[in-house]
């Protein structure tokens, strides 16, 4: 067994853009994967016979501009279908409307004048301040301490950017950060369709209402990344998300990573109080001084790791991480095309009939229990190219909204209750879209928990919110990728900036070890 | 009457503080009605002399109501591994039957609090300390099997410490002639049992007695008939506190601010800024703090310590500020006493680094002469704890005073 420098735990989007980078940087690294394919909630499924669906992830908006050029994921294969996806907020009358360009910049349909205006003024708004953002997804989350290591000169950036707004916008910076979405879309607009999209735009993989405080700056997060380079954009890899998995392994394995899957880790080893390598659930010993892992910080450091080997205040902050999931996934086996009163099958089609109905859907969570009227995200990818359904068939892969983590009924129960209610809101958006169904699969949080290893089937490897973000994320006193064990390192959703298909929070976690060790 | 005992528990704040299950015999001796709130307890200071109750601690026998003292009963598989954890010290090296003194700390290595170690059995132990930690006990419990449980309520115990103390157990019919100090022995007792152990807090021969409450009145009567003859006499607090400077012993909250409950950030105190990294097991495997400590102890970054002093004249300075070479604020005395039994004027104190090696020490003391303060700067040296150790606290057997 060849010696390595480096063992990243996970080969998710985040292990791959960490393995890749600590590669490049002169360094040996192994990639160990429990799945039998790398990628992570990126990688595509087969699911029934001869259909095939982006696994959990099916849109592309927060692909981290260094890792598509740092990894030249465009020539290892990943192009886009579109990058300019459209936003249908469907209505079960068939009055539609369509969002169009990047974070909506046109309307198609029927709305009044005044919301028109006045949705333009607030998209502009919400851009400025995601800009002033986005360029902390890509640093380290500063520390307020001396000797933190603090990025200075982006951090000045920012202020500058902060600055440039001008005095009044800064003022509402300061005054909507932490207000939530439910209030600024009714302080602006009246069109019900506009503002069910865009609470749950703001609501999506998160464990928060609309009204929940702090709910905008999810959206501006969403709005601060990037789809195929361009700001605040949706876009759809060509062949599907699994193109992305198959594009960063091929890339990682380029620059000589090694990657091996179906190995899961099981331990992490401990000589000396710093880490020595892992085991394997088979028994296996691989040893390197640097452990990086990309997977749930709660499971690295509570059954990695164990309590034995941490102080006793920070088991009980990593314990009481929050870590709820409430997305599930549905996918959708269709003899024929579902027609949804009419709308472009080649949008990204949401069912949000209004803010309150996205209110009332996280409502029911709140109380373990599945709502009645669940809010979705619907992509169709066999109306874009074939290759995912048979000729004449269709995929439907939708992000079904709000479910139980831990249900009341038991998980069989709220699973087929989950089902149920939400064909049922297909129904009535897409008549006789049930009749087509040859095959349904819906992946509830406690399911993506068992198959993907996100703690409580969280979206971000724990809930991304305000007090769980920067210098806070996943915990206090380990924001910056470093862990108490020497030579343990995070790299996952769970650690700054969060979530998504991203690479973002692999790629700091490497700039962090390569700077480190050089200090 | 005992209105505590009111079954209605929304009646608790009738009675801000509970009694012991000695208080019918305390209540009866305490002849100045000398009494002082202890951990929600009602505890005698003094029952009328304290010059005389310290006497008894050095020349006879005396007894102390130590029910107060919160208590954690900690069994289970991994006992041994959780108080590893838990604590700086090796909790696995104790053996059964044993006890020892220990401390645990935050995750910065700060203290939280010091206490006594009782190993009961192979996965069975009991904490016994000033302060409640039930929250950071179950919090220290994740990823062990163990139970914790605070017990406080359901053990009595009396502290016997004096040179007679061992003559009163036996004439009282428990041998313990061979029980070494920081050991612990079982007897049969008024139809229950009584356990005690060669501990104290008086760095004097001594015993702690413990037992439950429905045979507390039983062993108080039991042990004041059997001492009668060594003038056997209960103490308060007082005298208690006297014992324990003479022996150089610190108490949380007074000789330091356990780092829970410090507000101001830098009052929180390390091990070996009090003087107790002779404890600190960094052998043993991690334990809480552990990461900080060593970090501390590597980088020489402590940055108090918590020394004896021995001041000229007799005035005694608690409360008093320390001064280097006369001018330089460098710390604050935490308990002192003039010692009745070294005959020295001793002091606690916690001292700014690198002062507590400088030497130049004085102590400002304002002491009050019948209405007017007379401000005095005395000479004060470094010195070593225990201030008074007599020989008798550990020899095996005691002698029969
Ligand atoms: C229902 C749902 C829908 C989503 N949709 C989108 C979307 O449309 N667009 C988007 O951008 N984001 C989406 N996300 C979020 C996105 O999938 C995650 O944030 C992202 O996958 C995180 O990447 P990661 O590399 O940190 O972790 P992961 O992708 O979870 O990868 C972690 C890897 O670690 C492996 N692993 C875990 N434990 C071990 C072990 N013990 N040993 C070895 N390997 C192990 C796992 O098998 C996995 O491959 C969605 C999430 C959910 C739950």
């Amino acid at each position: 067994m060849p010696s390595f420098d480096v063992i990243v735990i996970g080969g998710g989007t985040n292990g791959l853009a960490a393995a890749h980078r600590l590669q490049t940087s002169g360094r040996k690294v192994l990639v160990l994967e429990q799945a039998g394919q790398a990628g992570g909630a990126a990688v595509a499924r087969e699911f029934a016979p001869g259909f095939r669906t982006p696994g959990l992830a099916h849109i592309a908006n927060q692909i981290d501009s260094r890792v598509m050029s740092g990894m030249d994921l465009g020539r290892h294969g990943l192009g886009f279908v579109t990058s300019g996806l459209s936003s249908t907020a469907l209505s079960a009358t068939g009055d539609h409307l369509v969002l169009e360009g990047s974070a909506g910049a046109t309307i198609r349909g029927t709305i009044s004048d005044a919301d028109r205006k006045n949705w333009l003024a607030l998209r502009k708004q919400l851009l400025s301040f995601a800009e002033v953002l986005a360029p902390f997804k890509q640093l380290t989350a500063p520390r307020i301490a001396k000797r933190a290591g603090n990025e200075y000169g982006k951090l000045a950036r920012f202020g500058l950017n902060l600055r440039m707004l001008g005095k009044a916008d800064f003022r509402e910076f300061l005054r909507m950060i932490l207000i939530n979405v439910y209030d600024v879309v009714n302080d602006e607009l009246t069109d019900k369709r506009l503002k069910g999209l865009l609470t749950f735009d703001a609501t999506l993989g998160s464990w928060l209402g609309p009204r929940s405080p702090n709910s905008l700056i999810l959206l501006l997060n969403r709005l601060a990344g990037e789809g195929a380079g361009q700001r605040a954009a949706l876009a759809l890899p060509k062949g599907g998300m699994g193109a992305v998995a198959d594009a960063m392994v091929k890339s990682a394995t380029a620059s000589g990573v090694n990657l091996r899957t179906g190995a899961t880790v099981d331990s992490l080893l401990i000589e000396d109080d710093r880490a020595a390598g892992v085991r394997l659930a088979n028994g296996e010993e691989v040893r390197a001084k640097i452990v990086v892992s990309a997977m749930s910080p709660k499971t690295t450091f509570l059954k990695l790791v164990g309590p034995r080997h941490l102080d006793a205040g920070f088991v009980k902050r990593i314990g009481d991480q929050k870590s709820r999931g409430a997305a599930a996934k549905l996918h959708l086996a269709l003899k024929g095309a579902p027609d949804f009163r009419g709308a472009d099958l080649k949008s990204r089609l949401v069912i949000a009939p209004s803010d309150d109905q996205v209110e009332l859907a996280y409502n029911a969570v709140k109380y373990g229990e599945v709502p009645k009227r669940p809010v979705m995200e619907i992509v169709i990818p066999s109306a874009h190219e074939p290759g995912f359904a048979p000729a004449g068939h269709h995929v439907l892969s939708a992000v079904v909204q709000f479910a139980p983590h831990k249900p009341k009924a038991g998980a069989d129960a709220a699973r087929a209750e989950m089902l149920e209610n939400a064909l049922a809101m297909l129904e009535e958006h897409a008549p006789g879209i049930r009749a087509l169904v040859t095959h349904a699969e819906l992946l509830m949080p406690y399911d993506i928990e068992a198959q993907y290893g996100m703690v409580g089937g969280n979206w971000h490897h724990g809930e991304l919110s305000v007090e769980q973000m920067l210098f806070l994320r996943p915990v206090a006193g380990i924001a910056q990728y470093a862990t108490p064990i020497e030579g343990l390192w995070l790299a996952g959703a769970g650690c700054h900036p969060g979530g998504g298909i991203s690479g973002a929070a692999g790629w700091n976690a490497a700039e962090r070890i390569i700077r480190e060790a050089r200090a | 009457m005992n209105v505590m005992r009111n079954s209605d528990p929304r009646l608790h704040y009738l009675t801000p503080l509970k009694q012991t299950p000695f208080h019918p015999r305390t209540a009866a001796e305490n002849r100045l009605n000398d009494w002082g709130p202890w951990a929600g307890y009602t505890t005698a200071l003094s029952f009328g002399d304290t010059a005389m109750e310290h006497s008894a601690i050095r020349n006879g026998a005396s007894v102390y109501d130590l029910c107060p003292m919160v208590k954690y009963r900690v069994t289970g598989r991994d006992a041994a591994a959780y108080l590893d954890r838990l604590t700086v010290r090796n909790a696995s090296k104790l053996s059964v039957g044993g006890v020892h003194y220990t401390i645990w700390c935050d995750d910065a290595g700060k203290v939280i609090d010091d206490g006594t170690l009782f190993r009961l059995g192979q996965t069975d132990y009991r904490i016994c300390c000033q302060e409640r930690h039930l929250p950071w006990l179950l919090d220290s419990a994740i990823g062990f099997e163990v139970y914790i449980r605070e017990e406080t309520e359901d053990v009595a115990a009396l502290s016997l410490q004096g040179p007679c103390a061992w003559s009163v157990l036996n004439a009282a019919g428990f041998d313990v002639a061979d029980l070494k100090p920081f050991r612990m022995r079982s007897f049969p007792f008024d139809g229950g049992e009584l356990m005690i152990s060669r501990t104290g807090f008086t760095g004097d021969l001594g015993y702690e007695l413990w037992t439950t409450p429905a045979h507390a009145i039983a062993l108080w009567d039991h042990l004041f008939a059997a001492g009668a003859p060594w003038g056997i006499r209960p103490i308060g607090t007082h005298a208690l506190d006297i014992a324990r400077i003479e022996a150089g012993f610190i108490i949380t909250n007074m000789d330091f601010i356990p780092v829970d409950q410090a507000v101001r950030e830098d009052r929180a105190r390390s091990p070996f800024e009090l003087g107790l990294e002779w404890m600190v097991d960094f052998d043993k495997g991690h334990f809480t703090g552990r990461r900080a400590l060593l970090k501390e102890k590597v980088n020489k970054s402590s940055k108090w310590a918590l020394v004896g002093l021995d001041i000229d004249g007799n005035v005694s300075v608690e409360g008093s500020i320390i001064y280097h070479n006369g001018k330089t604020e460098v710390g604050t005395v935490t308990a002192a006493c003039w010692s009745p039994s070294a005959k020295r004027n001793v002091a606690l104190a916690q001292i700014r680094r690198p002062y507590h090696e400088t030497g130049n020490l004085f102590v400002e003391v304002y002491a009050l002469r019948e209405l007017q303060y007379a401000k005095l700067m005395l000479p004060a040296r470094m010195c070593e704890r225990p201030f008074f150790a007599p020989p008798r606290r550990r020899a095996t057997p005691p002698g029969p005073f």
